[in-house]
């Protein structure tokens, strides 16, 4: 780089050149000086309103914010002068003043970002005593809970909501010490444009934003005699649980992820990957019958529920394009009640279904209407987040770190590799198109690997060609991607003929329902997000059954149980149908 | 959109329909010019809320609703920015204003303990409005009548070297006006107490 496009600066004493647009913040950063920071977010826009990042910069008179500020010619920044350390001191102080003194009963204690910052600048004593805002909890959603009066109003879920997301549910509303996060007329989040993706719980920096537990509910059906409590664990948990005990992120943890599942009590362990494998069986031969007859192309996916929300508020004119398929999760809860249950001789009623999923949107689509038994008995009882099954790990003792390597139970836990990476953004479409080429050439495809469907950094569209047909296909996480392909297919610009949406960023592995990074990584870090996903290709490759259609426990179920593919069986118990939800979304 | 076939579960046109049922013609028709115009449709946003006030008198949950899906603005922006603002009012205004003047002059007069006396006797406090509609109360500032402190206006009306032992009798002015109503116009009263 030219000497005219860099700056030299001094940091804290020390001279430092950096390209000319650099913050103080990123300077700070090649310097190994981390400066403090609560509504900064390296993905989304600027805010600027903590002032937690003040920095002195030499003759200007006043502290100015490091994330918001770039660096000039001869700039004398100092980091941390007794002045720095007093004021940002005051600052926390104050936020902390008009917040809950309730840390030691919090969701977040111990990893609470506000906590962390208090210890980090040795607020040991409380100066500012005042008023304090005073809400209740709006619990009105069966994913996010909102809780303003612990909010400390830094916009990082406003802005994940509409720059990644696209769906601008929340936003500032009222003025001064009113003011709250919310939806529009202050809803409640039950009755707003919410598509329970839960990026603005990933995104707080304390507990404003948080999962409904359903963890006593397991415990409880756990100590039930009566009850036979059957869990099933989604691909993308096993590469992020270890995380929450101090493993690197990209770590695979599926052997000891069912031993604790097994010593907590769960009575059988089930993989939600033969959900996924059954979901590609018949997810490729509806494409197959859609490109046969050329209609309702191109076909989405329908895994994710945060995305199925998302086409119900804001796209509905395009809810024929979505696949029919239920979800894997929820494909695998009816075969448990059913197919299951009925092997077994358990009355479907006694069978109490937890899902381990790395989505709080999961817990609103276990109690959609259509996915019940009957009246009363839903096919998926309770889902519990990552974070969740972490603490119920925790919870009881289990050291999980020393676990031997355990085993998922028979038939339900047989799962090919197709399954496991439908955990990252690409991998559904990739385990379709392994299936689907087999199905459209009659014969064994010699491709296993679609590289050209993975590492969607939000959007890719790429033509794949099966034995010499050509797909055109997309793959988008992150709504706000989405929305840039659902705009070309609605005004009909472009043709695709599958498209796979999953509505967190990096696909599930990205999902609301997460680890909480641990520090030195960030929420929508792509090294974290890789990692992750990295994980799980590494989890496919190593498998000897790689594509859903070969899974021997698939080939017996539709044999003695389901019947044809996409035959009536499989049709009443795997499939459903979505509609338009108010209130419509503005997009 | 430009779609061949329209889609079974498109319910726009409902939306939309609903949408202009709830607002006057008049501001449907300068959300329509926003929307024919260069400009961003956000940056008409405030132009927009404040029409809609002007003929209704405050803006409703509805409206905002209405606003912004005909506006293409979302939601939550639309009514961050109503609430945001002093000047948007997103309940209704009663039928009578009292203004408590709370300028320098009134103050020093004893303004603060009228305000409280109307506060008292309404029921409400500053920027709310009575159940039956009929009242709202408001701080203002100086309303140039210094010679007369402490003032209150209801609505036009100017009461001046008002103490809160007269605060009653000038509230039952007007409820008088609503259960008789005056062959003037009853929201314009005549000269002050």
């Amino acid at each position: 780089m030219s000497s005219s496009t860099m700056v030299n600066l001094t940091m804290d004493g020390t001279p430092v050149s950096v390209p000319k647009g650099t913050t103080i913040m990123e300077a700070a950063e090649r310097l190994g000086v981390r400066i403090p920071r609560l509504c900064y977010h390296p993905d989304l826009s600027l805010a600027g309103s903590c002032r937690v990042c003040i920095v002195d910069v030499e003759d200007m008179g006043y502290f100015m914010a490091a994330c918001a500020s770039t660096v000039w010619e001869g700039m004398r920044v100092r980091t941390h002068t007794p002045e720095i350390r007093q004021a940002r001191r005051d600052i926390i102080e104050l936020l902390l003043d008009n917040h809950p003194r309730d840390c030691q009963t919090c969701e977040r204690d111990g990893r609470c970002e506000l906590q962390n910052l208090a210890y980090d600048f040795g607020v040991r004593e409380r100066l500012f005593e005042g008023r304090r805002k005073r809400f209740p909890p709006d619990e009105t959603s069966r994913s996010v809970v909102r809780h303003s009066e612990k909010c400390v109003l830094c916009g990082r879920c406003v802005r994940v909501c509409a720059e990644v997301q696209g769906v601008f549910n929340l936003d500032q509303q009222g003025r001064g010490f009113e003011t709250v996060v919310a939806p529009a007329n202050f809803a409640a989040m039950d009755e707003s444009v919410c598509i329970q993706c839960g990026q603005c719980i990933a995104v707080c920096p304390v507990a404003a934003f948080i999962e409904p537990k359903h963890t006593e509910e397991v415990f409880g059906a756990i100590a039930d005699p009566r009850k036979t409590v059957v869990v099933q664990t989604a691909p993308s948990i096993r590469s992020a649980i270890g995380e929450e005990f101090g493993m690197q992120p990209g770590t695979p943890n599926t052997g000891k992820m069912v031993t604790a599942l097994r010593r907590i009590g769960f009575d059988v362990v089930f993989d939600t990957n033969l959900g996924a494998d059954l979901t590609i069986v018949e997810e490729s031969n509806e494409l197959l019958l859609r490109l046969e007859k050329g209609e309702r192309l191109p076909m989405f996916t329908s895994c994710s529920p945060g995305w199925i929300s998302f086409l119900e508020k804001f796209y509905p004119e395009l809810i024929p394009h979505a696949s029919s398929c239920r979800s894997p999760m929820t494909m695998l809860s009816v075969l448990s009640k059913t197919y299951w249950a009925e092997r077994r001789g358990i009355d479907p009623k006694d069978v109490y279904m937890v899902a381990v999923m790395p989505c709080v949107a999961k817990k609103f689509e276990c109690r959609r209407p259509e996915h019940y038994l009957e009246e009363g008995v839903p096919y998926t009882d309770a889902v519990v987040t990552t974070r969740e099954l972490a603490w119920m790990i925790k919870s009881t003792g289990i050291d999980f770190l020393g676990l031997p390597d355990g085993e998922f139970d028979d038939p339900l836990g047989i799962a090919s590799g197709a399954g496991d990476i439908f955990g990252i953004t690409g991998g559904v479409m990739e385990a379709t198109l392994r299936t689907a080429s087999e199905r459209l050439t009659g014969h064994p495809a010699q491709r296993l690997d679609f590289t050209e469907v993975r590492q969607a950094r939000g959007l890719k569209e790429a033509d794949v060609e099966v034995d010499g047909r050509k797909l055109h296909v997309a793959v988008a996480n992150g709504l706000q991607n989405a929305k840039t392909v659902l705009d070309m297919v609605s005004k009909g610009e472009r043709h695709f003929d599958v498209i796979e949406v999953m509505a967190c960023p990096g696909g599930c592995s990205g999902g609301g329902g997460q680890p909480y990074p641990r520090s030195g990584y960030y929420v929508l870090d792509q090294r974290l997000l890789a990692a992750r996903g990295g994980a799980l290709y590494d989890i496919d490759e190593k498998k000897k059954l790689r594509r859903s259609h070969e899974n021997p426990a698939i080939k017996e179920l539709y044999e003695t149980y389901l019947g044809d593919i996409g035959g009536k069986k499989a049709h009443e118990l795997l499939h459903t149908a979505y509609a338009p939800r108010l209130p419509r979304g503005i997009r | 959109m430009t779609k061949k076939k329209k889609s079974p579960t498109d319910n726009w046109k409902q939306v939309r329909k609903r949408a202009v049922a709830v607002l006057p013609k008049e501001v449907v028709k300068l959300i329509g010019d926003v929307q024919k115009s260069d400009t961003r449709p956000r940056s008409r946003l405030i132009t927009v809320l404040h029409r809609l006030q002007a003929i209704e008198g405050h803006l409703g949950p509805e409206e905002l609703q209405a606003v912004a899906l005909l506006l293409g603005v979302p939601a939550a922006k639309v009514t961050g920015v109503a609430t945001f603002y002093h000047f948007f009012r997103t309940v209704p205004r009663g039928r009578f204003m009292v203004s408590v003047c709370m300028g320098t002059a009134c103050y020093v007069r004893g303004a603060e303990e009228v305000r409280g006396r109307v506060a008292e006797e309404l029921g409400i406090a500053d920027g709310q409005t009575t159940s039956d509609g009929l009242f709202s109360l408001q701080d203002t500032r100086c309303v140039g009548t210094c010679g007369l402190a402490p003032v209150v206006m209801v609505n036009d009306d100017v009461h001046g070297n008002v103490t809160p032992s007269q605060v009653p009798a000038i509230l039952e002015l007007y409820r008088a006006r609503v259960a008789t109503p005056d062959r003037a116009a009853p929201d314009r009263p005549s000269a002050s107490a």
